[in-house]
């Protein structure tokens, strides 16, 4: 095997500024995107992955300016997401220098809407954001899918779902666990094998990390493709070098 | 000052390959075009490709560029990325069956995910970092180590006839063309212009690159 794992820091932007919410209440200023995407890129970020958590879409175009800004000075592939509803959104963010898009709540609301994305912009550029709670345990456990910030139940089961988005031409599948983001407990890697075992399309893992074993762990437990983080990396506790370094010596082939 | 054009058929996404150019071509202006003219009369070319084959065949002669494009392929250096790698060869299984612009003999088919547990490290599109071992000298792999990851992300891989015309290769679930190359058009499989060090270095030696090559 000698294609990489993939570490993807994750940068959540509020009007123009990286926050990240610790538990959910405070929001921290993790400072200028555009500044955070250059020092992740000189740590040897994988990719880099930005979602708009900006409330109000008429502040929509400060996301397409820092995406444009990044994509002149980063040259590795760059994810956006949130807020995606229309082809004409993807467009306008490629247009600005991304390279896939995630779509989350839209997908849901109109599963249509990714396989009209895929047809449109190629399976390479289409990430589908899957939010996900467990809501059965042993023995047989179950997980649903969420939206609105994990607050919105739906009554989807996962498993039936990604594989339902990855045959509408979903590139890849962003699973974030709602119980666990936030939590730095770790991934949900009991979700992330469920999914990744039940799809042919890569799985990135998300939701929980705190700590460098996390990311080995989603992995090596998981069977993810990818493993994403933000808080982590964004106030200096670890560096993306320290991340490869810990993970290529529980044996996972990294891009160093 | 030479012109670079990246030739725009409408179905992808260019901007990453033309900032990425814009960023190595200090002395160079680079055009994002689908315009004969400016292709036909362009000191370098770039084909980019996202998405189908067959849409983008489609594309270029929907455009009425297949002449502008044939002419650079006689004419000046040209780089094919991806989708642009692709269409050299004679045929693609994708689309139902597409035939390609036969610049290098051979045809492209879709990765094939091998069953059971054999099968779980292998999702499909093959995403991401991985190594490309350079099968022959040439000047676009100028000061970049054998072996070098390169981004990649494509469910489809280029099975050349002629040995001669490969120029890199790299293993996932089998060992497959990376890199072709013949006179003065050289295509790669993984995205340079998402490859960090590594692709800025290949597109510095393309936008530097007389066009020469001689395989022997």
């Amino acid at each position: 095997m000698a294609l990489a794992k993939r570490i993807i820091p994750c940068l959540d932007v509020d009007n123009g500024r990286v926050v990240k919410g610790v538990n959910f209440i405070d929001i921290r200023d993790a400072g200028d995107p555009v500044e955070v995407a250059r020092r992740y890129d000189e740590q040897g970020a994988d990719e880099l992955c930005f979602l708009d958590i900006t409330a109000s879409s008429d502040l929509r175009d400060t996301m397409a300016h820092v995406v444009e800004e990044v994509a002149g000075q980063v040259f590795i592939p760059l994810t956006v997401g949130g807020g995606i509803r229309k082809l004409d959104d993807i467009h306008r963010m490629l247009a600005a220098g991304a390279d896939k898009i995630s779509i989350n709540t839209a997908a849901v609301l109109n599963p249509a809407f990714v396989e009209e994305a895929s047809k449109h912009f190629g399976a390479q550029c289409i990430v589908v954001a899957i939010d996900a709670r467990q809501v059965a345990v042993e023995p047989s456990p179950r997980w649903e899918i969420f939206t609105h910030g994990g607050r919105k139940p739906t009554g989807i089961e996962v498993v039936e779902w990604a594989r339902r988005m990855a045959d509408a031409g979903a590139g890849e599948i962003l699973l974030t666990s709602m119980d666990r983001d936030g939590t730095r407990d770790g991934y949900d890697n009991a979700l992330n094998r469920h999914v990744s075992d039940a799809v042919s399309i890569p799985v990135i893992a998300s939701g929980g990390v705190g700590g460098l074993e996390h990311l080995a762990d989603g992995i090596i437990h998981g069977g993810a493709d990818a493993v994403l983080a933000a808080s982590i990396f964004h106030f200096g506790e670890h560096t993306i070098g320290q991340a490869k370094e810990f993970m290529a010596d529980r044996g996972i082939e990294v891009n160093a | 000052m030479q012109q670079i054009v990246v030739v725009d058929f409408g179905t992808g996404n260019l901007h990453s390959v033309s900032k990425a150019l814009q960023h190595v071509a200090d002395n160079a202006s680079v055009v994002v075009s689908r315009d004969a003219d400016t292709i036909g009369n362009a000191d370098r070319v770039v084909l980019p490709g996202q998405g189908a084959m067959g849409s983008w065949l489609a594309a270029m002669s929907r455009l009425g560029l297949g002449e502008a494009v044939a002419r650079a392929l006689d004419n000046v250096p040209v780089l094919g990325i991806c989708l642009g790698m692709q269409a050299m060869l004679d045929h693609s299984d994708e689309d139902g069956g597409v035939e390609g612009l036969s610049i290098i003999d051979g045809t492209v088919t879709r990765f094939i995910r091998p069953a059971g547990d054999a099968g779980r490290g292998f999702k499909i599109p093959h995403m991401g970092w991985n190594r490309v071992h350079q099968a022959r000298c040439h000047p676009l792999w100028n000061d970049i180590e054998d072996g070098s990851r390169f981004y990649f992300v494509h469910s489809y891989y280029a099975n050349p006839v002629r040995k001669v015309d490969i120029v890199g290769t790299t293993d996932y679930i089998l060992p497959f063309t990376s890199a072709i190359a013949q006179a003065n058009m050289f295509a790669t499989q993984f995205h340079p212009e998402k490859s960090h060090t590594q692709g800025l270095k290949l597109l510095t030696n393309f936008v530097t690159w007389n066009g020469s090559y001689d395989p022997d």
